[in-house]
């Protein structure tokens, strides 16, 4: 209990480097952003511009490093962070950003907003002006393991599910072998055939895998909420895990900002290299269609579409790798009007799902993404995150679509050659 | 002094009292003046003033009723340019017939008296027309200290006041009486002042110019005998008739600075053939004279049809713009040594206030606790 | 103090004390800026950061297809400000000269008339960005006194400068020495202000496409 503003201050002072300083200083106001941002144009508030909600940061940067904010601060003329601010901008930092990271691909000046909204959120974590939902989420990651609260009988209990459907081992804590698969709890709970579709085809592709007991959480609430120690100790939990198994190659699920997570911000966090790779899941199953090791049979028919998950296309960089994967098995694909890069966000990333007070806000967003749907009518979604499939599940329901959504490594599975 | 009425004028010693009591008509038939020739003067110099047709038979008239007014020229820190100037024709010129028109009492340099007697006849002059003589200033006033400059060992400052006491109007003639001119250039040794700069009680005409065209000094006299008034004058005392437009605007070779032809150097293709001097540093654009339409020499050729770029020579401080031949958008100061120093200035600044950055930095990470999940609520 | 006097200050103690507050500025903020530093990434890279953050310094400056449906006004008014003042300030004969008696040396002019239409245009179109601004709710919502500021010192030596070719209203000296002075003051602000976009783009674009680059997007 003890958060406070000066904690929070500090925060955002640690957060300032080159990077954060040439982008405020090269904003000039033009409001571009807003428009690359589902929260503004599905609900037309302004507050939702995007370079606005960093406005904590800014403010710290202003009065603190520039020489200028300094001479301001003096006089009391530097625009100063308070609870006040903090108060009004938790929403706007928290349930009205998914840190999809569209505005950083269309400000003229080059800002990346989402990182800047990203180091915001270590200021409000610190000042105890992070949303309940997510505290708790939080806490329950690190003292269960999982945001959801699922322990290791759960997972235990899933994988004897999966065992029995599918006549496979799964394997758990085997040393040495190459893969190391982390999971996310929904796809635990809400998913099991995951697990199941990736036991089918690394069994084909002939490769060894494993699941560590210790650590199968791939999800980072401490990433979500913004509070780096965290993040750091829910890293380190799978980095001690892959190290005592010796594996290779440790892959992130298809889950979005668990690959944001263990891939691009771990190492940092945790600061020092890994000794094993991190892929995602579609970087691997992309690896083994290259090596011939997917035989595949049988095309779906249905025009599908897929909905790139933003930390793992945008922000992570697998943009290519599941339209060549979804090609295996599919003659009639049809990309959305915006895609890969810059895809329009499901609207419930960046722990808007975790925080049932965005509830309302992230089904009014999600209008956007059934306008690009409505473009292109297709029958069924892939996608390879579970967070965005079951927003987009709910989403369709809320706004009485029915298109099923489906899995990229599940329908993969399916359509491998017996 | 070849011209003959000049030598009229000169025959006398000191003060010329012949004309004083005749009026101007009279003088110049003495003199073998016609009236033919009279009213080419009349119109020309109409012409000249912007005035319409209309108005020549009232000039000639007035101007044949004037009498003569006693002249008294001030000559201080100057060159005796703005004399040559409007001495200098070889031929019988209009601009020679003022010499006609006034009683020319004091003048130093073409005056035939020197010593006691030349102070003498200025005296007199004074004296015999309290309150109507014409005071024509050239050359600019020292107020450091008054030996810089004496006659007769009276300081020029003294003998501007004494003279300007009684004077009807003031012609400050040249850019030195005019705006202080070169003596006033930075530093201003002698810390030379104009004429308006002392004189606040009596209306001054300014005739700026280094020197002045001669013309341009005859209209505002015919201007004063035809009308008894002085002309109507610009914002810096100039006659508006002759100062009212910039050498740029009546430049013939402003088409080429419009369509971005420039001679770059005097000897280059676009020098020959006639193109803009804007790059050689021209002061047209913000020169206010009629050098462009009444040109000099009996209006045979002016600078820039010379092919040499106006100095801006009519205006206050021309000399001190940067030189003649930088451009009006060119800085007057070595900006790049400035710049060179300022980076090397900056960068020590940059580099101290950037240690502090970082140093703010440091201490925010040293202050930073652990954020365990204990420490997200208040 | 008379026009010329005015003139001859603005052309020289005037300029050199705005060039100083400029440059000095310009240096201190980048200082500032890059003495903070970055963090060495640690995570496995994906592609380079050199050739992402120099591609992303050009492509910044075409909008994708979708960005420019969205903010079409934004993006067509601000090309041809941005353009306009390029052309205006680099192009113009007389600018040209001061540039290289600053920096030794020059490069072709447009003709006179060319950058006096240019100037215009350039004029209504700062106008249109303000109103645009001034109604745009976005626009409103972020606009600060600031922004305010600025859009006054960059449209100023436009006006003036228009003024000043075209002698309205006072005498040339006056007129010249305003406009010069008008310069003299956006140089003065522009270190302090969000006018640094004008160098810190090449810094931000670069963040942005390094980010990106290392994780093997092309931003």
């Amino acid at each position: 209990m003890s958060a406070s503003l000066e904690k929070g201050i500090n925060a955002l002072k640690e957060q300032v480097d080159s990077t954060v300083a040439s982008f405020f200083s090269s904003c000039v106001h033009c409001g571009i952003c807003s428009e690359a941002c589902l929260f503004y144009t599905e609900t037309g508030c302004p507050t939702s511009t995007p370079i606005h909600k960093a406005e904590p940061l800014r403010r710290i940067w202003k009065s603190e490093y520039t020489l200028l904010g300094r001479v301001g601060k003096m006089f009391g003329l530097t625009a100063k962070v308070d609870e006040e601010m903090l108060t009004k901008w938790e929403t706007r930092v928290y349930d009205n950003c998914t840190l999809c990271g569209r505005c950083s691909m269309v400000c003229p000046m080059g800002i990346d907003i989402a990182l800047l909204i990203r180091k915001t959120r270590e200021g409000m974590a610190a000042a105890g002006h992070a949303p309940e939902d997510l505290i708790g989420a939080t806490k329950r990651a690190v003292t269960i393991g999982s945001p959801m609260g699922v322990k290791l009988p759960a997972l235990l209990a899933q994988i004897k599910h999966v065992e029995k459907d599918t006549g496979l081992k799964i394997p758990l804590d085997v040393e040495g072998a190459e893969y190391m698969l982390l999971l996310s709890s929904m796809e635990i709970m809400n998913f099991p055939e995951f697990i199941g579709a990736i036991a089918k085809i690394f069994t084909k592709a002939g490769v060894s895998w494993t699941i560590s007991s210790e650590a199968f959480e791939a999800t980072n609430s401490g990433i979500q909420i913004g509070v780096a120690d965290i993040a750091a100790e829910l890293v380190q939990r799978i980095v001690d895990a892959a190290e005592k198994l010796k594996v290779k190659t440790v892959i992130s699920p298809e889950c979005g900002h668990a690959y944001m997570a263990i891939r691009w911000e771990g190492p940092n966090l945790v600061g020092k290299p890994f000794s094993f790779k991190v892929r995602h899941i579609l970087e691997i199953l992309d690896e083994f269609r290259k090596d011939g090791r997917l035989k595949i049979t049988g095309k779906e028919t249905q025009r599908l579409t897929y909905h790139d998950p933003c930390q793992i296309s945008r922000r992570g960089g697998v943009i290519e790798q599941p339209r060549k994967l979804i090609d295996m098995f599919s003659d009639n694909f049809v990309e959305m009007p915006d895609h890969g890069k810059m895809n329009w966000c499901c609207g419930a990333g960046g722990g808007v799902s975790s925080n049932e007070r965005a509830d309302e806000v992230r089904l009014k967003v999600f209008q956007r993404k059934k306008d690009q749907l409505d473009e292109i009518k297709p029958d069924a979604i892939v996608s390879a995150c579970s967070n965005c499939r079951i927003h987009l599940e709910d989403g369709l329901e809320e706004y009485n679509m029915d298109i099923p959504l489906l899995s990229l490594t599940e329908t993969l599975a399916e359509h491998l050659a017996e | 002094m070849t011209n003959n009425k000049d030598k009229t004028l000169l025959d006398n010693s000191g003060v010329d009292k012949t004309g004083v009591d005749k009026t101007l008509g009279e003088v110049l038939r003495s003199q073998g003046v016609s009236r033919r020739s009279f009213l080419k003067f009349c119109a020309a110099t109409a012409s000249m003033m912007a005035m319409s047709p209309a108005m020549i038979p009232k000039i000639a008239h007035a101007l044949e009723s004037a009498r003569r007014p006693s002249v008294i020229w001030l000559s201080f820190q100057e060159c005796t340019g703005c004399t040559e100037s409007l001495t200098r024709a070889h031929t019988a010129t209009i601009e020679s017939l003022i010499f006609d028109f006034i009683s020319l009492d004091y003048h130093h340099t073409l005056q035939a008296a020197a010593g006691h007697a030349a102070e003498e006849a200025r005296e007199a002059a004074m004296k015999e027309n309290d309150g109507k003589y014409l005071l024509v200033v050239d050359g600019s006033i020292p107020m450091d200290n008054p030996g810089y400059s004496t006659i007769a060992g009276i300081s020029n400052y003294d003998m501007l006041m004494e003279t300007a006491k009684g004077a009807a109007a003031i012609i400050a003639v040249g850019t030195c009486a005019t705006y202080g001119g070169i003596p006033h250039a930075d530093p201003n040794p002698t810390g030379a002042v104009s004429v308006g700069d002392l004189i606040k009680d009596k209306p001054i005409i300014n005739v700026p110019g280094c020197p002045p065209i001669p013309v341009v000094i005859t209209g505002v006299l015919m201007h004063f005998l035809t009308f008894g008034t002085i002309p109507e004058l610009d914002h810096i005392g100039r006659p508006k008739v002759f100062y009212g437009q910039s050498i740029h605007d009546r430049c013939y070779r402003r088409p080429f600075y419009d369509k971005g032809l420039f001679a770059e150097t005097f000897d280059d293709e676009g020098a020959k053939k006639g193109w803009c001097l804007y790059k050689l540093g021209c002061k047209g654009p913000t020169t206010y004279n009629a050098c462009a339409t009444t040109k000099w020499n009996d209006g045979t050729s002016w600078p820039i049809e010379a092919g040499h770029p106006c100095l801006g020579c009519s205006e206050p401080d021309f000399w001190d713009g940067g030189g003649f031949y930088k451009s009006l958008s060119m800085p007057t100061e070595n900006i790049t040594q400035t710049a060179i120093y300022t980076v090397a200035g900056a960068a020590a600044a940059g580099v101290a206030l950037g240690a502090m950055n970082k140093n703010k930095k440091s201490s925010a990470v040293a202050a930073h606790n652990k954020t365990t999940i204990d420490d997200l609520e208040k | 103090m008379t026009e010329i006097e005015f003139l001859n200050w603005v052309r020289g103690p005037g300029f050199q004390i705005a060039v100083v507050i400029f440059i000095a500025g310009i240096i201190i903020r980048f200082a500032e800026i890059l003495l903070l530093g970055r963090k060495t990434n640690l995570a496995e890279a994906k592609g380079s950061e050199m050739s992402g953050g120099l591609r992303t310094i050009v492509t910044r400056s075409f909008p994708d297809r979708g960005t420019f449906q969205r903010s079409t006004f934004t993006i067509v008014a601000g090309y041809i400000f941005h353009i306009g003042l390029f052309v205006t300030i680099f192009l113009f004969a007389p600018h040209i000269l001061m540039f290289k008696d600053v920096i030794g040396f020059s490069w072709p002019s447009l003709p006179t008339p060319v950058v006096d239409a240019v100037a215009v245009v350039t004029i209504i179109a700062l106008l249109a960005v303000l109103a645009h601004r001034m109604s745009n709710t976005v626009l409103k919502f972020l606009t600060n006194t600031e922004d305010l500021l600025v859009w006054l010192v960059t449209i100023l030596p436009l006006i003036t400068g228009y003024i000043a070719f075209h002698r309205i209203g006072m005498t040339a000296p006056s007129l010249l020495a305003i406009h010069i002075l008008s310069v003299e003051l956006l140089l003065v602000i522009l270190p302090f202000t969000k006018l640094m976009h004008a160098f810190t783009f090449v810094l931000s674009r670069w963040y942005n496409g390094a980010i990106s680059g290392y994780r093997g997007v092309e931003s």
